[in-house]
């Protein structure tokens, strides 16, 4: 269930500039950490996310093991047309998530 | 208390372990990064490029409960237009066991050149925020920040 | 990130509060003042106030929406949902956290919501319960309890609590573990005060279940009185087990009036 959140404002106008808000459920074991015995627990992150305005890319970041759990990234785009908002998070051991949302531009 | 050095515990309950045959109870406190990592982490992506210092805001809490999650937000300076705006945002630590925090990549299509992030640190340290503009140049800010520790928790 | 370095230095600081309290004479424990109480969110940074209060930054969004989706998920023999008995949870779980734990007669005690939606599950749903800490538990609880945001937290009107108050309150004021110390003597007796770099709260459970930033996830206030237990170097009560749920029950008549904040961020 790891459902991830994309928040964006329900209506923009053309031109304005607007955030768009990530959360995504994950770990992000950082492969530093050990267990009592001395084992060291393997790195599980989220490696890259990226996100898509119509089929452009318009935002991308590569993340490290310093990002926190439930990692949440927030950034700007201008409102050019509405369309669709498409999110990849990709990371360790083949994780793949992918979110989609709707973008309304007046 | 003093702070003890990680090298120096991490040797000490090497020692021990060995000796007393306490692994079971041992959790070893892993390397941090050196200062050259740092450098090296910071060349790899500016190359012999100087870095000013300016242009970048870093906005981070002054003292931070919990290390764990920490707010992070870079803001640049920049028109954000077609031909001046920023490409890229690298965040950097000190002390953690690695330098990177984080990479962006942006273009003009972005309006505002601000992102907001959480993310971890591993101990009281000096963040570094490192701006390349369209035009080649890099700008930098960097913020001090102090961690202080959870109470009462799960581990022993 | 945790490592055990840091535990031992917070146990020579606890080891020094102890000795001055047993200098200075430590009074017995008395209650807070009603009109003094206050939850934790009041001394969070501003960040970590932002964090739970902007529903679009807040990780437990992500437990909240999860139990949105099990809510309407029919389960178990029976093949129902919880949205087939209680409608929308919007309207009908509205006040319900705020009241946790209340009086089951089924269990002729006291139960918290945990419980009982795991009755729920058995008798309802005819569904095995869900275990304690598992996601699925976690989201439907804040899921629910996310509804009664904002409400005054309800309790001392149900006689039949009334000893399990005081069984609580018994465990609350005990010393405990190898530090040898009561919850009531640093949460009733020294709170605002620090210990370590630590400052302690007065310990209302407004807002679970809560996002710590301590685990890097969401868990329940049994998840928290056990780490309470930890601290002091006492061999915590399982999970379930009537004396978490009696200090659950004494806490949140301690807090009774304080708004319920769930899901809150905490360090």
């Amino acid at each position: 269930m790891a459902r991830p959140l994309i928040n964006v404002p329900a209506k923009v106008k053309r031109g304005q500039v607007f955030e768009i808000k990530s959360l995504i459920s994950h770990t992000m074991e950082p492969g530093f950490r050990f267990t009592t015995t001395g084992a060291r627990i393997p790195r599980d992150i989220v490696t890259l996310f990226s996100c898509r305005y119509n089929g452009e890319e318009i935002f991308r970041a590569d993340l490290y093991p310093a990002i926190a759990a439930n990692p949440f990234i927030a950034f700007f785009t201008v409102a050019t047309e509405s369309g669709t908002l498409e999110f990849n998070w990709v990371g360790d051991n083949g994780f793949a998530e992918t979110a989609t949302v709707k973008i309304t531009v007046e | 208390m003093s702070e003890r050095e990680p090298g120096a515990t991490r040797r000490a309950v090497l020692i021990g372990g060995l000796a007393g045959g306490l692994a079971a109870t041992i959790k070893v406190v892993p390397a941090r990064a050196t200062p050259e990592q740092l450098r090296a982490a910071i060349r790899n992506v500016v190359g012999a490029a100087q870095v000013r210092k300016g242009r970048v805001e870093l906005i981070v809490p002054p003292l931070v409960e919990n290390g764990n999650a920490v707010s992070l937000v870079v803001a640049v300076d920049s028109p954000m237009t077609a031909t001046d705006y920023v490409k890229s945002i690298y965040v950097f630590n000190e002390k953690n066991p690695q330098p990177n925090v984080i990479g962006v990549h942006l273009g003009p299509r972005a309006g505002k050149a601000r992102i907001s992030t959480r993310f971890r640190l591993a101990d009281t340290q000096t963040v570094t925020a490192i701006a390349e503009m369209s035009d080649g140049a890099f700008w930098s800010a960097t913020a001090d920040l102090i961690v202080t520790m959870a109470a009462c928790v799960e581990g022993l | 990130m945790n490592g055990s370095a840091p535990s031992l230095r917070w146990l020579a600081r606890v080891a020094a509060v102890i000795v001055v309290l047993a200098v200075s004479g430590a009074a017995k424990s008395t209650d807070i003042p009603l009109d003094q109480r206050r939850s934790g969110y009041a001394d969070l940074g501003s960040d970590t106030k932002a964090m739970q209060d902007d529903d679009t930054i807040n990780p437990a969004s992500l437990w909240v929406l999860d139990g949105e989706v099990l809510w309407s998920q029919k389960a178990g023999a029976a093949n129902r949902a919880c949205a087939d008995c209680h409608g929308d949870a919007t309207a009908s779980t509205k006040g319900v956290a705020a009241r946790y734990p209340a009086f089951s007669p089924a269990r002729n005690g006291p139960i918290d919501l945990e419980q009982r939606i795991n009755l729920c599950r058995t008798q309802y749903q005819q569904a095995p319960p869900l275990a304690f800490e598992s996601r699925d538990l976690l989201a439907l609880t804040t899921y629910v309890g996310r509804q009664s945001r904002g409400m005054a937290i309800v309790q001392g009107n149900d006689e039949r609590l009334v000893p399990y108050i005081e069984a609580g309150r018994k465990l609350f004021t005990q010393r405990i573990g190898q530090i040898d110390m009561s919850c009531a003597q640093c949460h009733d007796d020294n709170w605002g005060k620090h210990v370590s770099s630590s400052l302690v709260p007065q310990g209302h459970p407004t807002g679970y279940p809560i996002y710590r930033l301590e685990w890097q996830s969401l868990g329940s206030l049994q998840r928290r009185l056990r780490n309470c237990m930890i601290g002091m170097r006492a061999e915590p009560y399982e999970y379930g087990a009537p004396e978490n749920v009696a200090m659950e029950l004494y806490l949140m008549w301690r807090a009774r009036g304080l708004k319920v904040e769930t899901p809150a961020v905490r360090p």
